[in-house]
């Protein structure tokens, strides 16, 4: 193609757009309402997944021993729990620490609770405390350090626990996240097609003169679809960057406001910087496919060549 | 140039538009295509710049089979054939000069060699000077010649003219012919399609009668053949 003629796609193809005017707005809208809405998403899934990822980080295996095992024995079973390879790192919690912690966690209402308690009657064992190289085998690894302590004729290990089922949880919730949005926007991208399709149609429509006269003289069918097909683009294009723009800017401020509260919860959000590309990359994308697939809806059928 | 044998054409209602039409017109002839209002004129013409395709039968323009062409390739035989209507079709919102230049802008002719042949063309059907017009601003006559000036610019081997006077005063109508002879003479095929006796027995050409479809006339140098 000239470039010449690209141009002058692009300008036939802007022009019908404002000549369109509330056909081409409610397009836009409609476009922008969708992607919103998608982007909202897509920002929840990212955090999602951000949050499952910090939290499997932080998941741990802890093995409680039995109560009157010789400090040999524990050295023991420390080191055969450390040579497995899929245990990155094992961290022995003494009986004393262990009830230091409880107090902590209790806070005041567990002071009346722990008050009779002290070194010499501590009913909590000691414990070891194992992170693993790759959190979605936890189970597995469980069921190895459990093994050791079977295949001990003493029974040294009393429980291995791990958050059994958080972790699964959080991997559910992030995929009926996704899959809710998912439905939502099938439904939103459905209707901004067809109305982007109504849009292009009534520029067939308005144009069938000149249409009729470009078939006469020879144009080719391809030079008569261009501006129509650049006309849905735009409208597609447009949309997605508008939303694109509100929905970051809107996130960027909810990030810097509420930084010290979800801080507390200790749940880090993904910056802009780090999404910014991606959401934006994925809603213009897609906006613009979506107004390209409604104008072809449109030639397909009106534009009779 | 343009060969017609045993053609006929059915439209879906089940109306016989044409029925074994065989026809042979040479490069360069002028053909005046008479009969009756729903005969089937204007099917043979758009049988001939493919708006339509024969149910049966086999067509031949400058030597292309139109019957057979392929979708992609009609573009570039309508290149070669002008048409012009009764009711002129120009675009209301262009100037003269933009609805002339419109047909090779569409084909993507260079821009430079657009406003030349432009010039030329509105020159030869005489409203150079009105090239910033609108159509709106100029009488029926100068719209028909915008219209054909529209039809001639890409350099067509055929005009194809559905009653290119039909809206047309007598005077006016006797400017177009003059421009439609001016441009056979330069080496156009064209075929006329009208219900103007005088300029049929006037302007003496080939003849071709239509009736219910079937061509029951063919003279040289004919007359209209019809009372008014």
């Amino acid at each position: 193609m000239r470039f010449s003629t690209l141009l002058r796609h692009l300008r036939e193809g802007a022009l019908s757009l404002a000549r369109n005017g509330w056909m081409s707005f409610a397009s836009v809208s409609s476009i922008a309402i969708s992607l919103f809405i998608l982007g909202v998403f897509l920002l929840l899934s990212l955090n999602v997944n951000n949050l499952t990822k910090q939290i499997e980080n932080q998941v741990q295996i802890r093995v409680f021993l039995d109560l009157d095992i010789s400090q040999a024995k524990i050295e023991a079973i420390g080191r055969s729990i450390g040579a497995l390879s899929e245990v990155s790192r094992i961290r022995f919690v003494p009986k004393a620490e262990g009830l230091e912690m409880l107090r902590k966690n209790l806070g005041e209402d567990g002071r009346d609770i722990l008050e009779d308690y002290d070194d010499t009657n501590n009913p909590l064992p000691d414990t070891y405390t194992v992170e693993v190289v790759d959190p979605e085998r936890i189970a597995e690894v469980a069921a190895k350090i459990k093994a050791i302590g079977d295949a001990d004729p003493e029974q040294p290990i009393r429980s291995v626990r791990y958050g059994q089922g958080t972790v699964e949880l959080l991997f559910r919730v992030t995929n009926a996240v996704r899959n809710i949005g998912l439905i939502i926007v099938l439904g939103l991208a459905f209707t901004a097609t067809l109305l982007i399709s109504n849009t292009i149609r009534l520029t067939i429509f308005a144009r069938r003169r000149e249409i009729g006269i470009m078939k006469l003289v020879g144009a080719t069918n391809s030079f008569i679809r261009w501006p129509f097909f650049i006309e849905g683009a735009l409208i597609g294009f447009i949309g997605s960057a508008v939303t694109t723009a509100l929905l970051l800017a809107a996130y960027n401020w909810l990030v810097q406001s509420m930084q010290v509260e979800f801080g507390l919860m200790m749940i880090r959000l993904v910056t802009v910087r780090e999404s910014g590309l991606l959401v934006g990359g994925a809603l213009i994308g897609l906006g613009t496919a979506i107004g390209i697939l409604g104008s072809s809806l449109s030639i397909r059928k009106y534009l009779k060549v | 140039m343009i060969e017609m044998q045993d053609v006929w054409k059915t439209y879906p209602d089940g109306s016989h538009a044409l029925r074994g039409v065989s026809v042979l017109i040479e490069r360069n002839e002028f053909v005046y295509l008479v009969g009756p209002s729903g005969a089937g004129k204007s099917t043979f013409m758009k049988l001939i710049y493919r708006e339509e395709v024969p149910t049966k039968g086999q067509i031949s323009v400058n030597g292309f089979n139109i019957g057979k062409l392929k979708p992609r390739k009609i573009p570039y035989i309508r290149r070669n054939i002008g048409v012009v209507f009764q009711d002129f079709r120009l675009l209301p919102k262009m100037t003269v000069y933009e609805n002339v230049a419109f047909a090779m802008e569409v084909i993507e002719a260079p821009k430079r060699i657009i406003r030349k042949r432009v010039m030329e063309v509105l020159e030869l059907v005489g409203l150079k000077g009105k090239a910033n017009s609108l159509p709106a601003q100029l009488s029926g006559g100068e719209q028909q010649r915008v219209a054909i000036a529209r039809a001639i610019v890409n350099n067509p081997a055929v005009i194809v003219a559905d009653e290119p006077t039909g809206n047309l005063d007598p005077e006016t109508s006797w400017g177009i012919m003059n421009l439609l002879e001016e441009i056979n003479f330069r080496g156009a095929t064209i075929v006329m399609a009208t219900h103007n006796k005088e300029i049929v027995n006037t302007l003496r050409k080939r003849v071709i009668a239509i009736e219910n479809g079937v061509i029951v006339r063919d003279e040289p140098r004919g007359e209209y053949g019809y009372e008014i």
